[in-house]
């Protein structure tokens, strides 16, 4: 592992070479040249001292600082300037669009409800009409039939009456026809007895013997 | 002699990585009792996320501390 | 670069960094295209790419691309809400701006063959100053000395108040320093540790297993890229936060 890692010294030396000169020969414009011509030959023992991480490599951090702070501005002027109001304004839309639609969702439920009631309304008005004709009709259609009723109890009556009178009628003839009858079969019998028929008292003895049993 | 100097670099720099054992158990603790807590109560889990990533990361900034030592051992002495 | 040993095991894990001049050989001036420059300037066109033209459409119901930008938006904006409160939210395109920037640095870093600004102290350092300069600057102007009240915790005893802000201002010194150095370094170690795997692949033997290894370390950077540009900002908001409402 030891010998492995020894590998790295090589590349220490030439990095920190050509940092070195670099540094110096920057003016004469040609500091890679010269730093690989001069890495190539250099000793071994130059390298242990100098930096091997490039993040540590002082020489790149101004060009780095520079394009990091304009690719930070280039960045910053295109989210403030564009893409941030027009994302935060696509997203207050889609708020308002969604409020919108459920406000709207309200108001249709709000009519639906109003519908509702009104035919709710409509169907117990409609119901109430129809009991009122119902019963309209009912109460004429009782007074017909209490009219009919009454008619037809009068005549009723009026056939009981009759025929009660002709009952009693009938009644009468047939006590007038006992009677006669009773009298001729008593005129008879008292004859054939051989009495001397009176018929005056004949009749008084039957009409007193009939008295109980017809009315 | 200057070989020496460089098994004093190596060692240093193996014994530096031994600093990220101790990140390595503090995010593990503040992970693991993020979980018991987060068991406990899930409902207060979500708001204490971002909690959870700075504790981790103030936890993990020393382990990269001492690989940073390392590196510089390694090859910037 | 360095003469290689024929059959050997070689390792060069940091020469993925080397910052090389974009044209031809020569120094790196401070105007020079280099790599760097190619991949920065890369970084900003993807973000152009996807959240100007991939908006373009500003449709109510998004397509693919419109829901990724809004999704990146809707998690920075929620983040800056949630952590520094609405006061905070005047500062949202600049942190917007970070994020964006190291998220697809971090991510077009994970090509092969490319280069990652963001494993550079430099580029990180700037970010992490700008930040730190920014935020004290902005506590200052906001809350004038009162800005100073961050260092002294009133909630602890009288006696250790003087201690307790001597830590808080190494700490609060030490911010930059661990902001930066915590992306740079992730980047860093993520990549050298592929391109070690990367070398022992040179050997037959435990080559599949080298694959694997970098199979597995390449999601795990894939999720690291993220964490980072995720941490990065959250801690940007946190201090922010500490600026905009400096009570302890």
């Amino acid at each position: 592992m030891f010998s492995l890692l020894q590998q790295t010294a090589p590349v220490v030396v030439e990095e920190s070479e050509t940092v070195i000169i670099t540094e110096s020969a920057e003016a004469a414009g040609h500091g890679a040249d010269a730093a690989h011509a001069v890495a190539g030959a250099a000793d071994a023992a130059h390298g242990a001292s100098a930096p091997g991480m490039p993040q540590l490599d002082f020489t790149t951090f101004g060009n780095q600082i520079f394009w990091l702070l304009v690719i930070l501005a280039v960045i910053y002027w295109v989210l403030s300037r564009i893409a941030l109001p027009r994302i935060g304004g696509v997203i207050s839309d889609r708020q308002g669009a969604i409020t919108g639609d459920l406000m709207a969702a309200e108001e249709f439920k709000q009519k639906a409800k109003e519908a509702e009631a009104a035919y709710d309304k409509a169907l117990a008005d409609a119901r109430a009409e129809a009991g009122k004709i119902v019963a309209a009709n009912k109460a004429e259609i009782q007074k017909e039939l209490d009219a009919a009723i009454a008619h037809a109890d009068a005549e009723i009556a009026a056939r009981a009456a009759e025929s009660e009178t002709r009952i009693g009628e009938i009644r009468a003839s047939a006590v007038e026809d006992a009677r006669s009858v009773a009298r001729d079969v008593t005129a008879a019998l008292v004859e054939n007895f051989g009495g001397k028929l009176d018929q005056s008292l004949v009749d008084a003895a039957v009409d007193q013997r009939l008295k109980g049993a017809l009315q | 002699m200057e070989n020496l100097g460089q098994l004093g670099q190596y060692l240093g720099a193996g014994l530096a990585c031994v600093g990220m054992a101790g990140a390595a158990m503090g995010v593990g603790n503040v992970a693991g009792n993020y979980l018991a807590g987060a068991l406990r109560n899930p409902s207060a889990a979500a708001s204490q996320t971002a909690t959870l990533f700075i504790g981790m990361a103030f936890a993990e900034a020393l382990g990269i501390f001492s690989f940073l030592v390392a590196l510089l051992l390694l090859f910037a002495v | 670069m360095a003469e290689e040993e024929a059959g050997g095991l070689v390792f060069h894990p940091m020469d993925q960094f080397v910052i090389k001049p974009l044209f031809g050989e020569g120094p790196v001036n401070w105007y020079t295209p280099t790599n760097a420059t190619l991949w920065m300037a890369l970084a900003a066109l993807a973000i152009t790419a996807l959240l100007v033209f991939g908006t373009r459409g500003r449709a109510i119901v998004p397509n693919r691309v419109q829901s990724i930008a809004e999704l990146l938006y809707g998690m920075v904006h929620k983040m800056v809400e949630d952590v520094t409160g609405k006061d905070g939210l005047k500062y949202f395109p600049y942190v917007m701006t970070l994020f964006c920037f190291i998220l697809f640095a971090n991510f077009l870093g994970l090509l092969p063959k490319s280069f990652s600004p963001t494993s550079h102290i430099a580029v990180t350092a700037v970010l992490a100053v700008l930040v730190f300069a920014g935020v004290t600057v902005l506590g200052f102007v906001k809350n004038g000395a009162h800005f100073l009240g961050l260092f002294w915790v009133s909630s602890a005893p009288l006696a250790l108040r003087p201690v307790l802000a001597v830590i808080e201002l190494i700490s609060y010194f030490v911010r930059p320093v661990s902001h930066s150095i915590r992306l740079a370094g992730n980047i860093m170690a993520g990549h050298a540790v592929i391109k070690v795997f990367a070398a022992f692949a040179a050997v037959a033997a435990i080559a599949p297993v080298s694959v694997v290894a970098i199979t597995a370390m390449y999601g795990l950077e894939v999720l690291v890229c993220l964490i980072q540009a995720y941490v990065f900002t959250i801690l940007t908001c946190v201090y922010l936060k500490d600026a905009l409402h400096p009570a302890h």
